[in-house]
């Protein structure tokens, strides 16, 4: 009995390792062709500048993914990222509060707008596409009422977030790496995290089980916010601004990173290691074939196969192990 | 039109054999059907009974083209008869009617019954047509007091029934199965779709219909034919018999079973289940549990038993009722409304479908088997990895899961060695109180030795389960009293010794006539 366990921990382990793998030979692809393309490409000036560019992108891509794994969806994470980032801006601005509780403050505003999210979605059974779709209008609408419309210059109390400190990365950079790593720490090793992964695979056996969803689910949603309105700060961080428009289309960017890596819409599997690397994909991506001079249609044209393609490859690989 | 019904053939003396079976046999995993003969008449009603899984329905599948046969030849009117699917034998008229209905809900009734015929042009439904066509269709079958415009969703069950009836007649119909038709109707809507049998018959439609309801037979059966383990026991004809002859041959023999074993000592009250009430369902139930004892819960097929089930633990709601904990001196009432509070009151289930229910199938047996009780694996929230794997593996042992690891995903398992996860689950709770739902479905003969070892030990150790089992032989070799449901009430609790199969299968037909005289009763008041 004991003899075969070594054996199945070694295949849990090549399973788990197997998805970040992947996309680090995807990565490392990528940068090759680069590198190759443009001359400039392999120089430590890119590579910071993407550390410092992923900030927003990661932490928010950590609450999608715990909302993905609970077989959820977040559509409004960046307007909440706008409206966030608005309240910072006004409470520097106009209540003159410093940085820090300006950040917690914004990050409060994502908690209510994350757990509103979550309570009716669980209230109704509704699904929470729907509900975070409906989200996404309202936080937008919020975020131009708080800046009265207009990007407010937020200037210099902000951009300490965003300014390189040890080897040209940013605190920011810095802030979103210990998250990753603290998210992860929580999803395989807390009893939460446990049950993440139990209601996203089947509900009613956890509801059967003894242990109620409904909470949890709850407290998910107001995480995903929670991580929004910070990525929110670290968006403002990098514009100086607060710009109502901030995070325009970010919620999609976010559950591409996620999925890319390796985590399912289908909720019950998913890791917040390989979020980061989904992540590191994408700016890698947009920031190689910006220097070796792609147009924007042809990025977005580029990105998006390179999403299809991620998630193809996951499936296939997910089916292998099924089988054998 | 044409008509949706054949000529009568007015010689009913004599009338000719439309529909031959020999040597039908069907095997999934099991055998489930073996060597089945009979023959069907045009114009008669052949009843089609026998216990649960005796092969009722298998065999309906295979003569609709929903399965085929494995062995066995099937003959229609003298040709060769094996259709491919159900529309292979519907075009040459043979239909059926499921307990479940297949109509939708949202379309309106004449749509629904002329659905993929609609009557068109250029691809526009002629409302017109399609309703005329339709009201048609009802009146064959005296359906005339509904309109074909209304949707079926606001329709009662009843009359969707009948809905769904006079949509397996459109078209040409030579032999009609009917699947317990009566399973939702009312007294009024029995003697109506009685009187629309009555009408077939005299087309010549030949009928198979399958009932649990034994007073029925006598009224509309001209032949019952039984069956048992897949066996066909008898046909005979229907005015030869009595209720009591027909439950005999559905049990095979008159004997007391499981009498070898003792009587296990009965401990004090652990739970007290009064009046438990939901809807038509659960019919004010109550009962006492016993620490110590394994009580079971027999009846067909949608006898309320699993709801009785999820009821005391949570899982749905009740309307009246409620639980006590212990002796009525101590009158402590224990409030469950979720499985949340079952479970911390000490109550687990196992439950029916462990597939959809019971198990997280992609995960390992190790967070499989400490779902309900976490925090005994955890400090503060944080998991202990070594203690889960411990506990888990001792579970493992104890249980004899057979499997690479704990960590091997629980789809991989075979039905027992899934069924001993979910046992190994409340065992690691420590539960008071054990629902079990059909607790060996699916599973093989090695494992459920080991499950039925599981089940003596919790008992010996004062644990009080309740057990739900479609398998008779089962609960009166496992339990020491056997209550018995029928149409959503408790008839009768049998104490060991006084139980036998033919007197538990008569409790468990007992209360549908007493059901619909209740119907009846509703309906004058």
């Amino acid at each position: 009995m004991t003899s075969s366990k070594p054996l199945t921990t070694r295949a849990a382990l090549t399973s788990a390792v197997g998805t970040v793998a992947g996309l680090l030979v995807a990565l490392a692809l990528m940068v090759g062709f680069f590198s190759w393309q443009s001359q400039y490409f392999f120089t430590a000036d890119t590579f910071v500048t993407i550390a410092n560019d992923i900030p927003a992108t990661a932490v928010t891509a950590v609450g999608m993914t715990f909302v993905l794994i609970i077989a959820g969806i977040d559509l409004s994470v960046g307007s909440t990222m706008a409206l966030a980032a608005a309240v910072a801006g006004i409470a520097m601005l106009q209540w003159h509060l410093s940085l820090l509780p300006a950040t917690l403050l914004a990050m409060g505003v994502g908690v209510v707008v994350g757990a509103i999210n979550g309570a009716i979605t669980v209230a109704w059974r509704l699904p929470s596409f729907i509900v975070t779709l409906g989200m996404l209008e309202m936080a937008r609408g919020a975020a131009y009422l708080a800046t009265d419309s207009r990007t407010q210059y937020i200037g210099g109390k902000i951009d300490w977030l965003g300014k390189p400190v040890v080897a040209g990365l940013s605190p920011a950079f810095f802030i979103a790496v210990v998250i990753v790593a603290l998210a992860q720490v929580v999803l395989t090793r807390t009893v939460f995290g446990r049950s993440l992964v139990g209601i996203g695979t089947n509900e009613e056996a956890m509801r059967l089980a003894g242990v109620d969803p409904r909470p949890i689910k709850v407290a998910v949603f107001a995480i995903a916010g929670l991580l929004a309105g910070l990525g929110g700060v670290f968006l403002s961080s990098r514009l100086e601004a607060a710009d109502p428009n901030a995070g325009t289309g970010a919620e999609l960017v976010v559950i591409a990173s996620v999925v890319i890596g390796g985590t399912s819409l289908m909720g019950g599997r998913g890791s917040v290691a390989s979020t980061f690397f989904g992540v590191l994909v994408i700016s890698v991506l947009e920031a190689g074939l910006a220097q070796i001079g792609a147009s924007e249609p042809t990025k977005r044209i580029i990105t998006g196969c390179v999403i299809i393609i991620a998630v193809v490859l996951d499936m296939l690989r997910e089916r292998r192990k099924k089988s054998a | 039109m044409t008509s949706a019904l054949t000529p009568a053939p007015h010689d009913t003396g004599a009338a000719p054999v439309l529909l031959q079976g020999r040597g039908i046999g069907k095997t999934y995993a099991a055998r489930v059907l073996a060597g089945v003969d009979f023959d069907l008449r045009a114009g008669e009603v052949l009843a089609l009974t026998g216990e649960n899984g005796a092969g009722k329905s298998t065999l309906s599948k295979i003569v609709a083209g929903l399965v085929p046969p494995t062995h066995g030849t099937l003959a229609l009117a003298g040709e060769p008869f094996a259709p491919a699917s159900r529309q292979d034998a519907e075009k040459l008229g043979v239909r059926m009617v499921m307990q479940e209905l297949s109509l939708v809900p949202t379309l309106s009734v004449a749509e629904n019954l002329l659905l993929g015929r609609l009557p068109q042009r250029l691809g526009f439904i002629r409302g017109d047509a399609l309703n005329e066509a339709a009201a048609r269709q009802m009146a064959l079958i005296g359906l005339d007091d509904i309109d074909p415009r209304l949707p079926v969703s606001a329709l009662g069950v009843g009359y969707q029934q009948m809905v769904e009836i006079a949509r397996s007649l459109v078209g040409e119909c030579r032999l009609l199965i009917l699947d317990e038709p009566t399973a939702t109707l009312t007294t009024r809507e029995i003697a109506h779709l009685f009187r629309q049998i009555e009408l077939l018959k005299a087309r010549g439609v030949a009928i198979v219909y399958i009932s649990h309801r034994l007073d029925e037979l006598q009224q509309v059966a001209d032949r019952v034919m039984v069956l048992r383990d897949g066996r066909h026991i008898d046909t005979r004809p229907m005015r030869e018999l009595t209720q009591a002859d027909i439950v005999r041959s559905m049990v095979g023999r008159d004997v007391h079973e499981g009498l070898d074993r003792e009587r296990r000592p009965q401990g004090p009250v652990r739970l007290r289940v009064n009046r438990m009430t939901r809807g038509t369902v659960v019919r004010d139930v109550s009962f006492a549990l016993h620490a110590g004892e394994v009580m079971g819960l027999a009846g067909l097929v949608g006898s309320g038993r699993t709801e009785l089930l999820r009821l005391i633990y949570g899982a749905d709601r009740k309307d009246s009722g409620s639980l006590q904990r212990g002796e009525p001196e101590r009158e402590r009432e224990l409030v469950v409304k979720s499985p949340m509070q079952a479970v911390r009151a000490g109550i687990g289930l196992v439950t029916e479908d462990r597939k959809s229910q019971g198990l997280l199938l992609p995960q390992s047996i190790r967070v499989n088997a400490t779902l309900a009780n976490l925090g005994a694996v955890s400090r503060r929230g944080w998991l202990r990895r070594a203690e889960e794997q411990a506990e888990v593996q001792r579970l493992r042992d104890l249980l004899r899961v057979r499997s690479d690891s704990i960590e091997q995903p629980v789809n991989q398992l075979s039905g027992g060695n899934q069924q001993k996860v979910v046992f190994a689950r409340w065992l690691h709770r420590d539960c008071d109180i054990l629902l079990l739902d059909e607790p060996t479905r699916g599973v093989d003969i090695g494992a459920r030795a080991d499950i039925y070892a599981q089940i003596d030990k919790l008992a010996a150790a004062g644990k009080a389960l309740l057990m739900v089992s479609s398998d008779l032989r089962e609960l009166m070799s496992q339990c020491d009293r056997i209550g018995v449901m029928s149409a959503g009430r408790l008839v009768r609790i049998f104490e060991r010794g006084e139980w036998s199969e033919q007197l538990l299968l008569e409790a468990a037909f007992s209360a549908y006539t007493e059901a619909e005289k209740h119907a009846a009763q509703e309906q004058l008041a």
